[in-house]
């Protein structure tokens, strides 16, 4: 039984991934608008040349934030165009199945925007981005992921919700705040002179925590908010 | 109707109850009568509406909506009255109007949370309420996340309370307090939670009537 | 009618306050200084009636807007259940 849910789970995977490769549009574009919220936050948060204190943390977070809300609201707009989703919906699957995989497609689109980001902003500002890899991954790691958790099955819901295009970031960001928090505090406690580990410790534990409980949420609410 | 009245009766006697009662801390503390039972309902209602969202979803009652609705527009209510009676005590207490401590960021974003709440449920179309309960649901799980990051966040250790402990004689009006705005709290979700199921059968008698 | 009488507890229970509230003597001197706030005064009264003035207008607000909600839904309702007949 699970390997037809993990099958299942794929076969959205592999779909996405298809059409996206043909075009690529998605991903690039997401890719320059996160490059350009990055220059802009720095027009405002670089004073006589010098970044401010953890600067960097905050843009980077800010920017996954803002591109992963724009990446969530196209790729189900596409589903939406193509009136796919209750297509998908139809299908004799198990629901919470396809949410796992438009999860892992758009966690994919997002770690590679990230590939994009995080050596930019590195570049930018000086940050220190080999010195911890293993910590700087986990917090990415962790933030994208209850990030999209929670962003994929609000996007889901709204798919056929009037104004959706401004409910998604109404109803994401307030939701998401502990995600943004963990993640800025904790890249900042890893880029600052003297990296505070401990401090990282937490937060990543915090992240995780937050992951287990909104992925096991978003799996039990999936099924009953879809239906109609 | 009887609770109604009950309800603002006991409000109002409350207010000359406290008001005499001087505390040597300094006449603006009083807000705190009102501040207070205005956060714990806050909380209540959040609550309410969480629970309510959880078994209109899982439970599969329809009725149950009606109260997450009613509940999450009470939050909201509440949640507008603690976030300004704070940092109109704040001004005087702190001297400025706002703090970024974790109590009241907290409550800050949780208020958002509701007011998304009701953005959706006003301007997400048909299906809406479903989607609207899923957030809720979200939204209450999220209320110890909310609280541990924001805490956490100022400093890496936390601050100890800013809410100093009261002495026993203002004890007696604070609960005084605390029982009006609960019983007020308890007659208008009633009132509200009627309004909505009303709509509902309105709606209802609609639909029976396109059909015919 | 249910409306009426609503708003007519309401400003019942609004009028002991506003007559306590006229009967107390003017603050001024006995509103000790706060020594949190080292060399400033901030007049408190206003605060306070801010405050408290803020929460009845809420309430007062909200019970009306929900009574008036309430009552447009109960005569549309009746108005169809008539129909239906």
């Amino acid at each position: 039984m699970m390997r037809a849910f993990f099958r299942v789970a794929w076969i959205v995977v592999k779909k996405d991934l298809t059409v996206e490769v043909r075009s690529l549009e998605i991903l690039s574009t997401t890719i320059f608008f996160a490059v350009t919220v990055v220059l802009m936050f720095s027009f405002g948060l670089v004073v006589d040349g010098r970044p401010l204190n953890d600067v960097a943390a905050a843009i980077l977070w800010v920017a996954i934030a803002f591109s992963g809300t724009l990446a969530l609201g196209r790729t189900f707009e596409r589903e939406r165009h193509n009136d796919t989703l209750r297509a998908l919906l139809l299908a004799p699957a198990d629901r919470p199945a396809l949410y796992v995989g438009k999860l892992a497609g758009i966690l994919l689109l997002l770690a590679l925007v990230q590939v994009v980001l995080v050596p930019l902003v590195g570049l930018l500002f000086g940050a220190p981005i080999f010195d911890h890899g293993v910590h700087l991954l986990a917090l990415l790691a962790g933030g994208t992921l209850g990030f999209t958790a929670v962003g994929t099955l609000f996007a889901a819901m709204l798919v056929r919700a009037r104004s959706r295009d401004v409910l998604l970031p109404i109803m994401l960001y307030p939701m998401t705040v502990p995600v943004m928090i963990a993640g800025v505090r904790g890249t900042a406690a890893l880029f600052q002179p003297t990296p505070n580990l401990e401090a990282t410790q937490f937060w990543i534990a915090l992240l995780v925590f937050f992951d287990v409980v909104f992925v096991t949420l978003a799996l039990w609410t999936f099924d009953p908010v879809m239906t109609d | 109707m009887l609770a109604l009245a009950a309800g603002m009766f006991a409000l109002a006697p409350f207010m000359i109850n406290a008001a005499p009662n001087e505390a040597t801390m300094g006449l603006v503390y009083k807000i705190y009568f009102f501040h207070m039972p205005s956060a714990w309902m806050f909380m209540v209602a959040a609550i309410t509406a969480g629970i309510a969202s959880a078994r209109f979803l899982f439970l599969k009652r329809p009725s149950a909506d009606g109260w997450a609705l009613a509940a999450g527009e009470l939050a909201v209510v509440f949640g507008a009255f603690t976030l300004v009676t704070g940092p109109l005590w704040a001004r005087k207490a702190w001297g400025v109007w706002w703090v970024w401590d974790a109590r009241l960021t907290s409550s800050l974003m949780l208020f958002m949370i509701f007011v998304a709440y009701l953005l959706l449920r006003k301007y997400g179309g048909p299906g809406s309420d479903k989607l609207g309960a899923g957030m809720a649901l979200f939204g209450m799980a999220n209320v110890p996340f909310i609280y541990v990051s924001v805490n956490y966040w100022r400093t890496f250790h936390p601050l100890t309370s800013v809410v100093p402990t009261l002495p026993v004689e203002m004890g007696i009006p604070l609960w005084y307090c605390v029982t009006a705005f609960t019983l007020l709290f308890i007659v208008l979700l009633r009132m509200r939670t009627r309004l909505e199921h009303q709509r509902a059968r309105v709606e209802a008698l609609y639909l029976l009537e396109d059909e015919s | 009618m249910r409306l009426r009488s609503l708003l007519l507890i309401a400003c019942l229970a609004v009028m002991p306050m506003a007559a306590h509230a006229a009967a107390q003597p003017p603050p001024g001197d006995f509103v000790p200084v706060d020594e949190t706030v080292p060399g400033e005064q901030i007049p408190a009264l206003p605060l306070i009636a801010a405050a408290y003035g803020f929460i009845w207008v809420g309430v007062l607000g909200y019970v009306w807007s929900i009574g008036r909600r309430l009552q447009k839904v109960e005569a549309e309702l009746a108005d169809l259940e008539s129909r239906g007949k």
